[in-house]
């Protein structure tokens, strides 16, 4: 396996060629904020919170789709960076209906975490309130799309990890919408194998299960890069 | 030392952060040796906002022309204003309502409407006493849209860890330091 | 006394999206059917309609080659150009042609020697109002392919892209990349199949550059790209078109199939496997498809949504495959620059930005339509001296470059030079070239909400700094169109503005917040003037 060497925030760090930086951070210890990415599937780069200063380059790079590079001088942690970030999630607050005190995911979400670990006290923005629907017409599960993010997981997993590819983003801009089929009902989506990959993968209240209702939300994230290293790689149990 | 001249309000807010400053129960023996509370609608029966304020704790949305003039009043007479809770910071529930607006018709509208008029069993009618019942205004805001607002404390209600730190904080003349999953989070 | 001379007359009738709007058709039909009454066949006095003949705000546009009785030889060639013209002129236009002199057409003559025309460097547009768009003979009689032909049989792939690599061209898309680099990273990928493609997606409000090349010579952009298909090693490419362009596509359309039936692109059938096979592909409204990585999406059959680069598509384009992807105008540079050479190319325009450019002239300007100047040409003499300078006399304000990801230029600055580096040292882009003149009258802030309103509904909607902080930024700008923001809104304004910039994952979304933050710069005033003392509450 061939080596390389980078710095992050001045610490010299050795991973494997391919590593993305991301994991390059993560593996040196360093917590970088994210919400698009899931272990186990295709990043996109969408929520730009993991976004790092690399040297040399002009523009701020998202660490989960970079590849980490021999002699890379990465910083994840500028007071540039810690303010933009704070500024996202602000906007990820104003622009969809995120109510904790009555979300199923309340304590389970990672929109909720994200908020205490930017720091972010209150939004700066006027709440958007956009007038979305709730597609309760799956027989175990419901989507309140008040709460998505449209972090696009759900559509990732299923087509990635299910091979269903039930789910697919609609629309653009703020009216960009997650949709079951060509938008359809969710119940009435025949390539929906009731699986649950998706509701496990919502990193917030968006998804979840019809009796999750009463008892609160809980989430399996890592779902994903289970099902890779078992397919992957043939280990299907992990000590 | 001056005792702390603290004011809490209730704005639109189900006056859920007013209990869980009560739930502090016994702790408030201690508390008025260093607090004094001017108005609040659960320690005082002081019906004007009084002037020289230090600390002014503001549970609820703005949701009225009385939330309105209040927070103005309060802004003006108060050192530091804490939005105190998910309500006065986000609008929470309260601002549930501004998802019914309409093109024809306001959220507040689309309210008074349905509670009004669809439930009514007789004499369907919007409320109506001038200079008595406040108007609800159309869109339910946050405190910080309508006064300068000095710190902010989540919550639904907030726990009793954190209002012990806003307080002490307050005590000593400050503004609390705010991070961390347990000092830090809403809902 | 004088002597007549006559000269075999020939109509040139424009026939490209702006004059057909002014009724350019009914104008054409009108001709025939004079020319028919007067006995007259289609020899002897032809009519052919063409591409742009440039001044769009005097269209319909005729052009008359000679067939004029004059007493000077030479001006019995010369062109002359009619505008604002109706069927009922019919009649007045063929005596024209025959007699000359007509008074009926005094008002309708236009000045082939205007600044507007004189002062005007062809090099893409070189054929384009000349050739019938419809005719590859037509093209082939002006040289068309030959360069091509040249190339296969006489350079190699290296020395193809040394030339485009010397001659200095650089990407006339927006992002202004080294031409010759580009085609080098795609030529040097590790074995395997190459792909190219052209960005025909021209969606930026008041840019019609690239538009009027493929409804004016749609052989030159496709000798073009078989040129440098050639060059990098691609035995397969794709025109990627915007459907709002319909007569464009058409025309690509006869252009691509009289090229295949010639042997000049592959048909599928792998006959001769130097000939590239070039399809077209039709967007679907979608203004973010303009962008590399969303375009190649779209051409997949995917939704058009950007990625993150690096990878460039250079490196992993369609497919996976290396993709050279270059603009309509870039493209349509290659055949002249290889028949006059890089250093003829080089010496035209300023040393850090050579070649030509054109640009769509359009907005509060005496004269509107399409130029083509050297880079770096002062602004001024493009809006003052060739654009006549403001309508009805009217002062300019300042001129507007590059669409919703440009800035504005103000009165103060016209003599800025147009090219990439001194429009960005004001704030603003070049961007793929159109200029909007803005005139007195305009509010400012009001024109940075219209191109945020823009960007906001053209977001694809993927990444959060453009998704929400497009609205966001509008809403702010609402506030000084309305008369109610703050002091703070402006601070409030930048700091959004400068996040949306800085963490956006495509260029769109970087590019959104530049004319409001550029209108900021230059007129300030405006938006104090537009702030209440007290602050205003959210609604």
């Amino acid at each position: 396996m061939e080596l390389i060497q980078l710095w992050l925030n001045d610490q010299a760090v050795t991973v494997s060629v391919g590593t993305s930086l991301l994991a390059a951070c993560r593996a040196a210890g360093l917590t970088l904020p994210t919400l698009c990415h899931l272990d186990g599937l295709t990043p996109v780069g969408a929520c730009r919170l993991c976004l790092v200063e690399i040297a040399g380059c002009s523009r701020l790079q998202p660490a989960c789709t970079t590849a980490a590079a021999d002699g890379q001088r990465v910083h994840t942690h500028t007071q540039e960076l810690l303010d933009l970030r704070r500024m996202a999630v602000e906007l990820f607050f104003a622009e969809g209906n995120h109510i904790c005190a009555i979300c199923v995911a309340n304590g389970n979400c990672e929109l909720q975490s994200m908020a205490v670990l930017v720091g972010m006290d209150h939004s700066r923005f006027p709440a958007q309130a956009p007038q979305r629907d709730v597609d309760a017409s799956h027989p175990r599960f419901t989507l309140d799309h008040h709460r998505c993010i449209l972090c696009t997981r759900c559509v990732r997993v299923c087509d990635q990890i299910e091979g269903a590819h039930v789910w697919d983003v609609a629309y653009r801009g703020e009216h960009c919408k997650v949709i079951a089929g060509l938008d359809q009902p969710w119940g009435a989506v025949a390539a929906c194998t009731d699986c649950g990959k998706c509701v496990d993968a919502c990193p917030t209240g968006a998804l979840f299960r019809k009796e999750e209702g009463l008892t609160g939300k809980q989430p399996d994230p890592a779902g994903p890069a289970r099902l890779r290293l078992a397919r992957d790689q043939g280990r299907w149990w992990i000590p | 030392m001056r005792r702390l001249r603290l004011a809490t309000v209730w704005l639109a807010g189900c006056s859920g952060c007013h209990m869980a400053l009560l739930d502090l129960d016994e702790e408030w023996f201690d508390l008025v040796e260093r607090v004094e509370i001017v108005y609040s609608p659960v320690f005082s029966d002081t019906k004007q906002f009084p002037a020289a304020v230090d600390a002014c704790l503001v549970e609820g949305a703005v949701g009225s022309t009385h939330d309105l003039a209040l927070a103005r009043i309060l802004r003006s007479r108060s050192r530091l204003v804490i939005a105190l809770g998910d309500c006065a910071v986000t609008t929470n529930v309260p601002g549930l309502r501004n998802l019914l607006r309409s093109p024809q018709r306001s959220g507040a509208e689309a309210v008074l409407d349905q509670a009004y008029g669809a439930l009514a069993d007789l004499h369907p009618q919007h409320p109506q006493a001038p200079g008595l019942l406040p108007a609800l205004l159309d869109t339910v805001l946050p405190l910080h849209a309508v006064i300068p607002v000095d710190a902010y404390l989540p919550g639904c209600p907030p726990p009793l860890p954190r209002l012990r730190l806003l307080l002490e904080a307050l005590m000593a003349h400050q503004l609390p330091r705010l991070d961390g999953d347990a000092l830090l989070r809403f809902g | 006394m004088a002597t007549a001379h006559f000269h075999a007359p020939r109509w040139r009738c424009c026939d490209a999206s702006a004059c057909r709007m002014a009724g350019s058709a009914p104008l054409w039909r009108a001709l025939r059917r004079a020319r028919r009454a007067a006995g007259l066949s289609a020899v002897q006095l032809p009519i052919k309609r063409v591409g742009c003949l440039r001044l769009c705000s005097e269209g319909p546009l005729l052009a008359l080659d000679g067939g004029a009785v004059s007493a000077d030889p030479a001006a019995g060639r010369a062109t002359r150009l009619y505008g604002r013209l109706t069927p009922e002129l019919a009649a007045d236009l063929l005596m024209e042609a025959l007699a000359g002199a007509v008074p009926a057409l005094e008002p309708h003559r236009l000045d082939p020697h205007l600044p507007f025309f004189a002062l005007q460097r062809s090099v893409v547009l070189e054929h384009c109002g000349v050739l019938d768009p419809g005719a590859i003979d037509d093209a082939l009689a002006h040289g068309a392919y030959a360069q091509l032909r040249h190339c296969r049989r006489r350079l190699s792939p290296a020395a193809v892209r040394a030339i485009v690599r010397l001659s200095g061209l650089r990407g006339r898309g927006g992002a202004g990349f080294p031409t010759g680099l580009k085609w080098d990273t795609v030529a040097q990928q590790p074995p395997g199949p190459r792909l190219l493609v052209c960005n025909a997606d021209e969606g930026d409000p008041g840019a019609f550059m690239n538009r009027s090349v493929l409804e004016g010579d749609p052989h030159r952009l496709v000798e073009g790209m078989a040129i440098a298909a050639y060059a990098v090693g691609a035995e397969r490419g794709y025109i990627y078109v915007r459907a709002e362009y319909p007569l464009a596509i058409r025309r690509l359309r006869v252009a691509l199939a009289q090229a295949r039936r010639r042997g000049l692109l592959g048909d599928g059938q792998a006959s001769d496997p130097m000939a590239l096979r070039l399809e077209l592909r039709v967007g679907a409204g979608a203004y973010v498809c303009g962008e590399e990585t969303a375009l190649l999406r779209s051409i997949e059959g995917r939704r058009g949504v950007p990625h993150p680069r690096p990878p460039y598509p250079a490196e992993v384009g369609l497919g996976g495959a290396p993709t050279l992807i270059n603009n309509v105008e870039t493209f349509a540079a290659v055949p002249s620059i290889l028949r006059h050479g890089a250093a003829w190319y080089g010496a035209i325009g300023s040393p850090a930005s050579p070649g030509t450019k054109v640009f769509a002239l359009s907005g509060a300007l005496r004269h509107t339509g399409l130029v083509e100047v050297p880079l770096g040409t002062p602004l001024r003499q493009v809006v003052e001296t060739m654009g006549g300078g403001g309508s009805e006399g009217w002062p300019i304000k300042a001129v507007q470059t590059g669409g919703p990801s440009g800035g504005c230029v103000p009165a103060s600055q016209l003599d800025v030079p147009l090219d990439d580096d001194h429009l960005r040292s004001l704030g603003a882009r070049i961007g793929s070239g159109g200029l909007v003149v803005i005139g007195p009258t305009t509010s400012m802030p009001a024109l940075a909400r219209q191109f945020m309103r823009f960007s906001r509904q053209e977001s694809c909607g993927q990444c959060l700094p453009c998704r929400a902080g497009t609205v966001q930024l509008e809403q702010l700008l609402d506030r000084f169109v309305g008369g109610v923001a703050s002091r703070a809104d402006v601070e409030r304004f930048e700091a959004l503005a400068a996040m949306v910039q800085r963490t956006s994952l495509c260029g769109l979304g970087q590019a959104a917040p530049t004319p409001a933050l550029s209108s900021l710069r230059w007129f300030r005033q405006e938006y104090l003037d537009a702030c209440m003392a007290t602050e205003t509450p959210w609604s």
